[in-house]
């Protein structure tokens, strides 16, 4: 229940934002909202299924180059229809592309994944004529659920309508993900990182449910490209480059892969520290590779880790010592 | 009683080495099989061939009048067949409760519930409880399984196999790493559940010879991949060649 207040609780700070914030602020929660939505299904692939990709970038450039395609190439521009044309572009690439990888795992299904991602970025770059390159494509103003905006100059847009459409978006994708977590499909997903010959002798299709993980992974970041693509107004072939890969492993990992929120909570925290440290020193990827390798020595169940522990000494600390005790022993408590 | 496994001369060879030579028995309804036999004499492969993890190079392996050879384990849990194994197999994260739903929703067929609740499926939840209960875990629904003792563990191993609603499950050491005095505890949890749960027949595979003398109806000795013996408990312990060849220099009975 607490957990419950605590999130509708950020929403709410979240939907007060515009109020308060600075305009430059409100245009980094963009990029926050869109690498909220594709971390969310990241996880569920790395934290959950227990496979760490190093190719997602892939899928968020899928959703960047349709949202680019719809807008500047057939010339539509409802953002429902880009959402929808990324999710099924991405779940189609994501077929053969799962298939071929879930047969791997660990370093293997990584490296195979970080393949498919190189693949995919040299096709980027090399077919001029369809993907313009190193120059990316143009991705024109959207319409937002109908709602034609193309009046508004882009920080409006982007701090106003967009924001919301976003924010609105990034609950949906996280209540969706918070049931499939919750429900039998995740328990399988589970099981499956935990002891997949186990799993198979208790009935779980392992390879299946691992594709259908990837699958959903694929989607959920096609969903934050589209909307990274619109933030920009640039398709660009870096958003699908193995570095962007690297990144989102970086967030993840940065928030904690062991907690639902922490995919959020890396998103954020990254995004905010990349600008501080970009607008303090030209070595800012000296210090953000700093940063990680701290996270990681430290807190290796990244920053919800960080806050979890604190959280848990602080009850800890209100606690009767006895349970206090057992608890740090790792003994289970008996039930009265 | 109907014929629940048959093995018609299954042979697994792997390139020079022969594992498993001809091996012939069946498993009927109502029966307690025992395999014994010395370390290397094929047991494991046979287990790994009943269980469909390993196609036999030649013979038949049948459960229930289909063919299962090399069928996987996954089908073969959904034809009715269950393993636990031999070193405890636990997901180390989940707690108790989970590690028995995954069981039970897969025997279910609720898997695929993409957007269900989990916590909220009565079906599930009752079953998880009613499983639990049936090895003393009840209270342990919300430990994490890491968290449990090695017997605990084991328990939990075979809770979730039974879970599956198995027709036959198969036993592979379950008491290996246990001590004497929770053996047969163990194995009267094991025996107890099995009626329970409506279960057809065990196929046991163990080393401690008073544990098959005491629940077997039938006990099948492999020696050098052949098998040496397929006789009820009293035949074989009568037979003091056999008693040697299987049992070694100690004599029990």
């Amino acid at each position: 229940m607490r957990s419950h207040l605590l999130v509708l609780l950020l929403l709410a700070v979240l939907a007060l934002l515009p109020q308060v914030a600075g305009q430059y602020h409100l245009t980094l929660m963009i990029p926050f909202f869109a690498y909220g939505i594709a971390l969310l299904g990241f996880n569920l692939l790395f934290g959950y299924t227990g496979l760490l990709s190093f190719g997602h970038a892939l899928f968020v450039g899928i959703g960047a180059y349709a949202a680019a395609a719809i807008t500047s190439k057939l010339g539509l521009r409802s953002f429902e229809l880009i959402l929808v044309a990324s999710a099924v572009g991405a779940f189609l690439v994501a077929i053969p592309v799962g298939l071929l990888s879930v047969r791997y795992t660990k370093i293997f299904f990584g490296m195979l994944t970080l393949a498919f991602g190189m693949l995919f970025h040299s096709f980027l770059f090399k077919f001029y004529d369809i993907t313009g390159g190193d120059g990316g494509m143009r991705v024109l103003r959207p319409s937002l659920l109908g709602m034609d905006l193309s009046t508004l100059d882009k920080t409006a847009f982007l701090t106003g309508p967009f924001y919301y459409y976003c924010l609105v978006l990034l609950g949906f994708a996280g209540l969706a993900m918070w049931r499939m977590v919750n429900s039998p499909f995740g328990l399988h997903l589970k099981a499956i990182r935990e002891n997949p010959r186990k799993a198979e002798y208790l009935g779980v299709r392992v390879r299946l449910y691992r594709l259908f993980a990837f699958l959903i992974s694929a989607m959920y970041c096609a969903m934050g490209g589209a909307i990274l693509a619109v933030s920009t107004g640039l398709a660009d072939p870096e958003l699908a480059y193995w570095t962007h890969s690297g990144n989102l492993v970086f967030m993840v990992v940065l928030g904690g892969f062991a907690n639902f929120l922490g995919p959020i909570v890396g998103a954020f925290s990254f995004i905010f520290l990349q600008d501080q440290l970009m607008s303090l020193t030209q070595y800012w990827r000296f210090f953000l590779g700093a940063t990680l390798a701290l996270i990681v020595i430290l807190f290796p169940r990244g920053l919800m880790g960080l806050l979890q522990d604190l959280g848990g000494r602080f009850r800890a600390a209100e606690a009767p010592a006895p349970q206090r005790i057992s608890h740090e022993l790792g003994t289970e408590r008996v039930n009265p | 009683m109907s014929t629940l496994i048959q093995t018609l001369n299954v042979t697994k060879a792997y390139e020079k080495f022969v594992a498993l030579r001809d091996v012939s028995f069946e498993v009927r309804e109502g029966e307690f099989i025992s395999i014994v036999g010395p370390n290397g004499a094929g047991k494991t492969t046979l287990v790994n061939v009943l269980t469909g993890l390993l196609k036999p190079t030649s013979g038949q392996v049948r459960f229930k009048d289909q063919d299962a050879a090399g069928i996987g384990p996954v089908r073969l849990a959904q034809l009715g067949m269950a393993r636990a194994f031999q070193l405890v197999h636990i997901f180390p994260a989940l707690t108790v409760g989970e590690t028995i739903a995954v069981a039970v929703a897969s025997q279910l067929g609720r898997s695929r519930r993409l957007f269900a609740s989990l916590a909220g499926d009565a079906g599930i939840q009752k079953r998880v409880r009613t499983v639990a209960e049936i090895f003393g875990l009840e209270r342990k629904l919300d430990a994490e399984s890491r968290l449990l003792s090695q017997g605990e563990k084991k328990l939990l191993d075979i809770a979730s196999a039974f879970a599956l609603r198995p027709e036959v499950i198969l036993l592979d050491e379950p008491t290996s790493g246990v001590s004497t005095g929770d053996k047969h505890s163990i194995m009267q949890v094991l025996v107890a559940a099995a009626r329970q749960a409506g279960v057809k027949a065990i196929i046991l595979v163990e080393h401690d010879m008073d544990l098959v003398a005491e629940y077997s109806s039938r006990i099948v000795a492999l020696q050098e991949g052949r098998v040496l013996a397929d006789l009820p408990p009293a035949a074989f312990f009568n037979d003091p060649a056999i008693v040697a060849a299987i049992v070694g220099k100690r004599t029990t009975h």
